[in-house]
């Protein structure tokens, strides 16, 4: 007998709703590079050869944080490899590295270039992983490039260390369960900042928001936006989106000096972010008096690459940063000890970031005690650690987000080099920078059990 | 209104760029009928001189750095402070200017090397395979530029004197509001000077009088035993010094990157066709023009009504011009019409 409602017989709609079920369950238990038989793409054990992928700017707008990141990523390798003084090896808590290799494992690597473009970095991503045969690839300086290979890595199922990368959205709406960022986010910055601004600056100030027109810019502008006006009533009187690569500001510069505005805010990064400042500085903007106020400029996320080209326009500026070369807790001095006797000079925040990525890569190998992701994601969520630069750090499961200590910093009045452009001026608690996974501007990510 | 008085000199700042840039192309063009995709490295190659000169002028000893605790690390004082003191302090400060000095005989120097070298070779080929090459020259010089300074910018500061801002509002009686980078109003003016001196030379010497008459009737003037090609050869140096020029003094504007030449190159070509290719007056015109244009399309007013549109703005108006005027605003009949 056959019970049929608008001529869709029953047995159909079960086979259906069974079908659907499999579906909408399968993003829970299904590991993209997995097999029945525990196989899986680029085992080290099947080719004898453990491969880790650093796929960099090295070329575009933000090519020298890309170099910079290269540097730290061969530092790792010679360490994991047990060449040099070991660098964080010594410092890193709980450490599983035995200085030869990654289980046993000599590491090899390969490198590519991102240009900064999402497609050519994808292309260099698959390259590494269908041709060199990665069981990791890491690197960044893009948010736009690490969202576009953190999906390549979770359709392939080999696992992604982001560099550097602060938008919300890579550990937001964007995560991906093959993704894992040890680097802070905008809205993390603007949690450190909050107080610092007010506190520097007063409350009801009004603010002009210069934003490169991508990915980060967006994000690093509504959290300063935000954050602002909800503890200090900082009002926005414009935000305007500028094209990455613009070179010349001065038109986006010059509305500024007759709209009111008493603070800008440069939601800008790498060379944009120089230009940006040092024309800011020409137009006189710092030395303005506006709402009987002096004339404020911010800039949310700061690097010492970028303080290096800034030069004295960075003086008495305030920012945020994930990590500087100058703290003084062990970790830290291991890591500018190794890499300045390696390179001659200190390593920005994104050679931290990368260097510690590839470690707790490695560590987290050795804890599962297999290169198989499913097990190495594992090993890495919920996993707490120390003594790797920014205190004792939990690598959060609900979002693969490292959760830790950030810097405000500020432009050194007095450098007394071109590596003492920034000075720390508050370390932000862990506990202040933590925020819920799936609230506000990081609502709408993917979930996992 | 004093925002658009604002944007009004920032168009004619960046106009100012354009139009040295689009006059050595059409130079190029009018006398040699070569597509030179090359000429946004020579704006670069002329920036990057006052990157040397300056590294040049702050060579310096190594002193130990005592703030760096982790590693041994060195700061630099460089060797004219130690020696001259003030004196010393003076010359790398003025360091762009002097850059002149020594960008007038070197860029000369590569546009001969490149015209002769390299270009030549290609006059009587397609316009196409000109385009491949001269592009291609291009990316080679921006990697060399790259692999010798890096990808960052370097800044190069304007002479104390010339730093901070100039109050014309109260020049003209229009009130506080309207400061500009004193700088910007050289560059202007120093675009101005330069645009007047090539048309001055092509005017009213003998030598511009025959490049003239040979952009005009090149077989004619070769068949009156004038040696035309020598002549052109040189006016691709001229043009090179030109587009190096630019690129030097507005290095304290922009802080010099290796790819800096090809982001005004497009922008350049885009101004040539606009302005009429071939035309001399056509190029400066388009160029003050498109600046202006851009600079108005970057308003937030603007914005709020059209979003992007200060990026297409140029293109925009380009095909507009196009439409209307095919041949461009001053462009001479017959010229890339075969």
């Amino acid at each position: 007998m056959t019970d049929k409602t608008n001529g869709v017989s029953r047995r159909t709609v079960l086979k259906g709703t069974a079908a659907s079920a499999a579906a909408i369950a399968v993003p829970s238990f299904y590991i993209p590079n997995a097999t029945a038989a525990g196989a899986f793409r680029n085992d080290p054990a099947a080719s004898g050869k453990c491969v880790l992928g650093f796929n960099v700017p090295q070329t575009g707008a933000y090519a020298d944080e890309g170099a910079d990141e290269l540097r730290a990523f061969k530092l790792a390798v010679k360490h994991l490899n047990g060449e040099g003084d070991g660098g964080m090896m010594n410092t890193m808590k709980p450490m599983n590295l035995k200085g030869n290799g990654i289980l046993g494992m000599k590491v090899e690597y390969v490198t590519g270039d991102t240009q900064t473009k999402s497609d050519a970095a994808r292309a260099s991503a698959k390259r590494m992983i269908e041709k060199d045969g990665v069981i990791m690839f890491s690197g960044g300086s893009s948010s736009g490039v690490a969202i576009a290979v953190q999906a390549l890595a979770e359709e392939m199922g080999t696992i992604f260390m982001s560099g550097l990368t602060h938008s919300n959205d890579t550990t937001g709406k964007d995560r991906r369960r093959h993704g894992f960022r040890h680097m802070f986010n905008c809205h993390q910055s603007a949690l450190a900042l909050r107080p610092v601004l007010d506190k520097a600056y007063g409350k009801d100030r009004q603010v002009y928001h210069l934003t490169a027109d991508y990915s980060w810019g967006w994000s690093q502008q509504d959290s300063i936006e935000k954050g602002m006006a909800a503890e200090s009533n900082w009002q926005t009187v414009a935000n305007v989106k500028t094209p990455v690569g613009a070179g010349d500001f001065s038109q986006y510069i010059t509305p500024i000096l007759n709209s009111g505005a008493d603070t800008l805010v440069l939601n800008h990064y790498g060379g944009d972010m120089v230009n940006s400042l040092t024309q800011a500085m020409q137009f006189g903007l710092k030395d303005k008096q506006v709402n009987g106020r002096d004339f404020q400029i911010i800039v949310p996320l700061f690097s010492r690459l970028m303080a290096k080209g800034a030069g004295d326009n960075m003086k008495g500026i305030l920012g945020s940063t994930n990590w500087n070369w100058k703290l003084t807790d062990e970790g830290s001095k291991a890591f500018v000890k190794s890499f300045g006797q390696e390179y001659g000079f200190p390593p920005s925040q994104a050679a931290h970031t990368c260097y510690v990525q590839t470690m707790l890569y490695a560590d987290a190998v050795e804890r599962a005690g297999s290169f198989e992701p499913a097990a190495v994601i594992a090993a890495l969520e919920d996993h707490e650690f120390d003594g790797m630069g920014n205190g004792a750090s939990l690598y959060r499961k609900a979002d693969h987000q490292v959760m830790k200590n950030a810097l405000v910093v500020e432009g050194n009045t007095n450098p007394t080099s071109d590596f003492d452009r920034l000075s720390v001026k508050e370390v932000v608690s862990r506990e202040r920078l933590t925020y819920d996974p799936n609230e506000g501007p990081f609502a709408g990510g993917a979930q996992w059990s | 209104m004093d925002a658009i008085l604002l944007q009004i000199l920032n168009g004619l700042d960046k106009g100012g760029a354009y139009a040295l840039i689009a006059l050595g192309l059409t130079l190029i063009f009018g006398t040699l009928g070569v597509v030179n995709f090359a000429h946004g490295a020579l704006f670069m190659l002329g920036a990057f001189v006052a990157v040397s000169v300056r590294e040049v002028l702050t060579i310096s000893t190594k002193v130990k750095d005592e703030s760096v605790t982790f590693f041994e690390a060195f700061k630099e004082i460089p060797y004219l402070e130690l020696w001259l003191g003030d004196t010393g302090k003076a010359i790398i400060d003025w360091s762009v200017p002097i850059s002149i000095l020594i960008a007038l005989p070197v860029m000369l120097l590569i546009g001969l090397v490149m015209e002769r070298g390299l270009i030549r070779h290609f006059y009587r080929r397609a316009h196409a395979d000109q385009i491949l090459v001269t592009f291609g020259l291009a990316i080679v010089v921006q990697e060399i530029i790259k692999a010798i300074y890096g990808a960052n910018p370097i800044p190069q500061p304007a002479p104390e004197m010339f730093s901070g801002t100039f109050n014309i509002g109260a020049l003209f009686g229009l009130g506080d509001n309207i400061v500009y980078p004193k700088w910007r109003i050289v560059y202007l003016f120093f675009a101005l000077g330069i645009i007047g001196a090539v048309f001055a030379f092509l005017q009213f010497t003998t030598f511009g009088m025959v490049v003239r008459a040979g952009m005009a009737d090149r077989q004619t003037v070769q068949l009156l035993g004038i040696n035309i090609t020598k002549r052109f050869s040189i006016v691709f140096g001229l043009a090179a010094v030109v587009a190096g020029m630019a690129g030097l003094m507005y290095t304290p504007i922009l802080s010099p990157n290796y790819h800096m030449g090809m982001d005004f190159l497009v922008l350049s070509f885009v101004v040539v066709v606009v302005g009429g290719m071939g035309s001399l007056p056509g190029a400066v015109a388009a160029g003050f023009l498109l600046g202006i244009l851009q600079s108005f399309a970057s308003m937030n007013e603007v914005k709020q009504i059209i979003p992007g549109i200060d990026q297409v703005i140029i293109y925009l108006v380009a095909m507009i011009v196009l439409l209307v005027r095919p041949r461009g605003l001053m462009g001479r009949k017959g010229v890339m019409e075969d």
